[in-house]
């Protein structure tokens, strides 16, 4: 009996992500939510511009590549064109928070019947190691290099916090994916986040907490660990907003 | 001979599109061009189409990005300093090879600028208008029948070639009332294999993208895209000669600015100038070869523009110095009259044996 | 008995596999060398697996097939 094994709508080829990146655990665990739901015949991606964009290769869905930040509006366009098809955007810390903030929160109000998967991983990785709108307080970047000074650039975005002040989101729930069970939770968030879609509830927003061990300059265990010890007090986990269950 | 009905510019371009079978539209209020989108309010609901003000001009051209990569009819519509802010998508549509209609009712510029019409976006649509090697199929109306009939060839084209196309008109076309006759030819519908609609598990997935990291491929794909151009080129050109036969004396001028000539061509006609007009239908491709043949017998053109002087650079490239080419302009939301352009045209007759 | 099979050439040596596993089954194969340059991950110690899929879990490239 096979207890674990690759989805059909992961694609089988290697990832350029780095030894011990994230990327690659949220890409699985979409890509396996797509075969539980039976979707991926009418399913939609969006990839970002970051560490991610190539993520139009690894998903064996039909792909669409988007401008930095704009992968909400392309969303948009593509449900509205189909509502039967099922759409999601893969966008990283840069792309959601950033520079596509305006996107991010507009398709939200509108309560766009899409599912996003925010990877938030405190830094731009495709660059190089810049400050990310979520680098936390204090984090050397290397447009931080003397640590990430409030006072000068500002706090980092709670987007999950932001985004449940706003009437239009269904659904939005912050995960980690630094062990075992934190990856089974957010397994759980980003099926409930593709089934809000299936059901035309709304807007689905799930950000998971992930490493970037090659520009945190730490080994891939480190990383996960500061995931517990730094990024987990700063961003708390768990459900935000669930407009179904209130 | 169909009924006519009296439309503003603005809204033939709405019911234009309509007819042609777009149910798709996004964009952002900016004048001069906003009754495009209040018409499109109106009736999309009606039809089963979708209206969507974006956030911005920015979300608008990524919408159509979306809808055009799932092979339907889609525009947006706008006026110059949104057009600026659609760049990024309309690079990103050329990228990716994406049909879609974008409306350009422009206004004068640089810069905030004013709401009064202008010719001042020609470099812009005509020379890319973002980063990259790209071009539109740009089309410039000069009636409202014309906003209408090039709004539906502007998606057939695009549906053809896979390319955006751009409606350059200005805010005078946009807010003249004319009548209008909406019985239009529509191209059979082109097959879209490479839309991205779900895979139904039936073949390959399909991926729309810009992103080309090798060198070798990114340089292929825009050897093989230009060589499409080139058949846009050679098939496309589309123009109108007035009183042509026997000029010795050219005008180049499209759009408003051509009307305002053929005012005064008549009138300088009637004072025994031989002068016509060689009105560009489409900017890109520019009917290079017209004008080329033009400086062949007449003694000089006259490029009439409401601008600092755009079309003019792609009509002295068209006759390669053969004949003298000078401006005759307004700048910044002013249209030139009649009277200016005759005066132009009778300094041309004065100083010019060929 | 649960059997662990790898796509060793996809793998990229990060262990997160080796951290996970509750038994001690992987480890970090010193000798060898992928095509990807890596050090891929092996099975040391089978005999002990339980079939969690805890590695396969934390594996980012997907390269964790397990099977009771």
């Amino acid at each position: 009996m096979v207890v674990f094994d690759k989805p059909h709508a992961l694609a089988d080829v290697p990832m350029h992500y780095c030894p011990g990146c994230t990327h690659g655990i949220v890409h699985r665990l979409v890509a396996e939510v797509i075969d539980e739901l039976g979707i991926e015949g009418k399913t939609i991606g969006i990839a970002p511009v970051g560490c991610s964009v190539m993520a139009y290769d690894y998903f064996n869905c039909d792909m669409i590549e988007a401008a930095h930040g704009r992968a909400p509006a392309v969303a948009t366009g593509v449900k509205r064109s189909d509502p039967n098809n099922i759409v999601f955007t893969y966008q990283g810390d840069g792309d959601l928070a950033s520079i596509g903030m305006a996107e991010t929160v507009h398709s939200a109000a509108r309560n766009e019947n899409i599912t996003v998967i925010f990877i938030n991983n405190a830094i731009y990785g495709m660059t190089g190691g810049q400050m990310a709108p979520t680098s936390l307080p204090g984090q050397v970047t290397q447009t931080s290099p003397y640590g990430r000074d409030v006072n000068a650039c500002g706090f980092p975005i709670k987007v999950c916090e932001m985004l449940s002040q706003l009437d239009g989101p269904e659904y939005l729930e912050r995960v980690a994916v630094n062990n075992v069970k934190n990856v089974k939770n957010a397994k759980k968030a980003i099926k409930k986040a593709f089934e809000n879609q299936v059901n035309n509830k709304g807007f689905s927003l799930v950000e998971v907490v992930s490493s970037c061990p090659t520009n945190w300059g730490l080994t891939p265990k480190k990383a996960l660990e500061w995931i517990d010890e730094k990024m987990i007090p700063y961003y708390p986990l768990g459900v935000y907003k669930d407009r179904s269950a209130e | 001979m169909s009924d006519k009905v009296l439309m503003k510019g603005n809204e033939a371009i709405a019911e234009a599109a309509i007819i042609a079978g777009c149910r798709h539209y996004f964009g952002y209020p900016i004048t001069p061009q906003t009754e495009v989108a209040a018409y499109m309010a109106k009736r999309m609901p009606k039809i089963g189409g979708t209206f969507l003000q974006a956030e911005s001009e920015i979300a608008a051209i990524n919408m159509v990005y979306g809808v055009a990569s799932t092979g339907k009819r889609v525009m947006t519509s706008s006026s110059s300093p949104g057009i600026s802010l659609k760049g990024e998508g309309i690079s990103y549509l050329a990228g990716a090879d994406l049909p879609a209609l974008i409306v350009n009712v422009q206004r004068g510029g640089p810069g905030l600028g004013g709401i009064q019409p202008s010719q001042s976006d020609y470099f812009q649509a005509t020379k890319g208008g973002a980063h990259g090697d790209f071009h539109m199929i740009v089309l410039a109306p000069a009636s409202v029948q014309e906003m209408a009939e090039l709004t539906v060839k502007g998606f057939d084209l695009a549906d053809k070639y896979r390319m955006t196309t751009m409606l350059l008109a200005d805010g005078t076309m946009g807010q003249m009332m004319e009548p209008v006759s909406l019985d239009f030819d529509i191209a059979e519908t082109v097959e879209k294999p490479w839309a991205t609609t779900g895979t139904k598990m039936e073949r390959e997935h399909n991926i729309v993208n810009s992103l080309f990291l090798q060198p070798e491929a990114l340089e292929r794909t825009n050897f093989e895209r230009f060589e499409r151009y080139k058949v846009v080129e050679e098939n496309e050109v589309l123009y109108e000669e007035y009183m042509m036969d026997d000029a010795e004396i050219c005008i180049a001028a499209f759009g408003i600015a051509a009307r305002v000539s053929k005012n005064a061509i008549n009138e300088a006609r009637k004072q025994g100038i031989k002068v016509g007009l060689i009105r560009p239908i489409t900017l890109w491709p520019f009917p290079s070869a017209q004008f080329a043949k033009a400086a062949e017998r007449v003694s000089s053109i006259i490029s009439v523009e409401l601008s600092m002087g755009q079309m003019i650079e792609d009509v002295k490239l068209a006759v390669e110095g053969k004949v003298p080419v000078t401006l005759c302009n307004r700048a910044g939301g002013m249209i030139p009259s009649p009277e200016q352009v005759l005066e132009a045209i009778k300094a041309a007759n004065n100083g010019g044996d060929k | 008995m649960a059997v662990l099979t790898f796509k060793t050439d996809k793998c990229k040596g990060c262990g997160l596999c080796v951290d996970a596993c509750p038994k001690g089954v992987l480890a970090l194969a010193t000798d060898k060398i992928n095509k990807k340059g890596h050090h891929p991950v092996e099975a040391v110690n089978p005999e002990a697996c339980i079939a969690c899929a805890f590695c396969a879990t934390m594996c980012p490239d997907c390269i964790i097939k397990v099977e009771r």
